[in-house]
């Protein structure tokens, strides 16, 4: 992946500045997230991480304190335009949280909730994108004998990529993962890693994470967030061996965050 | 040490006190009140509408139907407007209006009942009688008194029920394309529901035994309904009305009317809280 203008951005933020409650949490940010990209986001504690993820398909709306100048463009169109349609743009732009946080339902309601959300009455089309999705998330095995099946009896790590599943079914255009394997066992991690590095041959990934050798494992380009500023963006192996910036060195090698 | 010793001792003494006290009045009316029963005959006692304590007729069934049928219809209305309250105040109004109505609607519970069956009396019962004809003194009246007596109950625990399903359950809903409406019924209130019918079941308790703002609106006729028009007498209501003149046998049925109740209650209580608690096992399962 090359870092060329020519290339079309699947997500452009311009100078996105986020408040809640009239405190800053992210200062004057302009990144762009390319169509198939794998785009890892590092950086210490409270430093607008996880806040950035949360506008691009707008969950920060929950909260009544917040409040958000520049633009956010999907395809060209601004996600916070009075028009768009919230439910399509969670759908298109697919979320994993930290948490595994599977409904307590079975194993296939939770795949086919957001697809019977969407108007996906069909049957066939709905079992298509739970084995489809279960593939994908590398659960499929593990899963396939006890679909119907509360999912709550799954292991963790099975729980957290199932949260994988139930967003692939609904065929994303983006994935936003907010450290999706910090509380998973290294067999799951790398399984979510693997399905990851597979996934975007169809669509573009957001990885936020606080573990820097799964960036570098994983992505195909870095950002560098501090205190709510993005310091530096660029090729995952040009920011891990060259960064430009002497406090992205300093997190990267372990002297702060 | 020694002081410790003696606090504990004294807060065991009075905690003892308290309970032996419910258990004396437990004993208590059953002693006085289960001869009569015996004597009448089970039957007689609960299936006979005939209650006529001068010629010695004591059959309750017209007021077991009577408190059942205020009961049921105020918790229909207690539960639509009770439930309804507890999701917009703790899922979609603006934390600050919650702040305010939340407040309003506990309110309610410490306004004496005499007030509500004086309102009702004045308001409600007059409305009926104009508009939907009857005496006015009727099922409905004592039922819209009830459900807006039951609202503070059936509202804050509901709204606690709500608060303990796992926030994540709400954010995995709506990241899925869930409109909030949609994660509220579908996620949420499947999520809560046994928390919500402990709400209900306990409201219902309140309404079996409410018995002042009743007394004023019910009627306090001998018989069994046939409509929400027609005026009922309820067990509370027929305690409360003849209590000051009944002796010997009328006095003992009397206090058999009370050991239905209790059991009514006791038996709503005990469903209330295996549910609570059930609920509780359903959201510690992972």
């Amino acid at each position: 992946m090359t870092d060329s203008a020519e290339i079309r951005a699947k997500v452009r933020v311009r100078n996105l500045t986020v408040r809640f409650a009239g405190k800053e949490t992210l200062r004057n940010l302009s990144l762009d997230i390319y169509p198939n990209e794998r785009l890892a986001i590092i950086g210490p504690a409270s430093s607008g991480k996880t806040t950035f993820l949360r506008c691009l398909n707008r969950l920060n709306d929950l909260q009544h304190t917040f409040s958000h100048t520049g633009e956010i463009l999907l395809d060209g169109k601004d996600v916070y335009d009075p028009d768009v349609d919230l439910a399509r743009l969670r759908r298109r732009m697919g979320m994993v949280y930290a948490v595994p946080e599977p409904l307590p339902w079975t194993i296939y309601e939770n795949l086919v909730f957001g697809a019977r959300l969407a108007g996906i009455r069909d049957k066939d089309d709905l079992n298509e994108r739970v084995e489809r999705s279960l593939k994908s998330a590398y659960l499929w095995e593990e899963t396939k004998d006890r679909l119907h099946q509360p999912a709550h009896n799954l292991s963790g790590g099975q729980q957290q990529r199932l949260c994988l599943a139930r967003v692939l079914a609904l065929k994303p255009e983006v994935l936003l993962l907010d450290e999706p394997c910090s509380g998973l066992d290294p067999i799951s991690t790398a399984k979510i890693e693997d399905a990851l590095v597979e996934l975007t041959a169809s669509l573009s990934i957001v990885l936020v994470t606080n573990n820097t050798k799964q960036a570098s494992r994983v992505s195909d380009r870095t950002a560098f967030f501090l205190m709510g500023e993005l310091i530096e963006v660029g090729p995952t192996q040009q920011i891990f061996t060259t960064p430009a910036h002497e406090r992205t060195d300093a997190y990267i090698t372990g002297q702060f965050g | 040490m020694k002081q410790d010793k003696l606090i504990a001792l004294a807060l065991l003494m009075v905690a003892f006190s308290a309970v032996s006290g419910l258990a004396l009045i437990t004993v208590f009316i059953f002693k006085e009140g289960l001869p009569i029963i015996v004597k009448t005959g089970p039957g007689n006692f609960f299936l006979s509408s005939d209650w006529d304590p001068s010629s010695g007729n004591f059959g309750i069934f017209s007021m077991i139907a009577g408190s059942l049928a205020v009961t049921l219809c105020a918790m229909v209305i207690g539960t639509v407007f009770g439930l309804g309250l507890a999701i917009v105040l703790g899922e979609f109004c603006p934390p600050g209006l919650a702040a305010i109505l939340k407040p309003v609607v506990e309110l309610l519970a410490g306004i004496p009942s005499v007030v509500y069956g004086f309102v009702g009396v004045v308001t409600i019962v007059p409305l009926i009688r104009t508009y939907l004809g009857g005496p006015g003194l009727s099922v409905l009246a004592s039922s819209i008194v009830l459900g807006i007596m039951v609202l503070p109950t059936v509202t804050s625990i509901s709204m606690d029920a709500l608060r303990a399903v796992p926030r994540t359950y709400w954010q995995g809903s709506i990241a899925l394309g869930a409109t909030k409406w949609q994660t509220t019924h579908m996620v949420m209130l499947k999520a809560a529901k046994s928390g919500i019918a402990a709400a209900i079941i306990l409201g219902m308790g309140r309404a079996v035994g409410e018995t002042m703002a009743v007394i004023m609106v019910a009627g306090n006729t001998l018989e069994v309904p046939h409509s929400i028009l027609d005026p009922v007498r309820t067990l509370t209501s027929n305690i409360a009305l003849e209590m000051g003149y009944a002796s010997g046998q009328h006095r003992e049925a009397l206090f058999a009317t009370g050991v239905t109740l209790f059991v009514i209650i006791m038996i709503l209580n005990t469903i209330a809280l295996a549910m609570a608690r059930r609920g509780a096992g359903e959201g510690r399962t992972r």
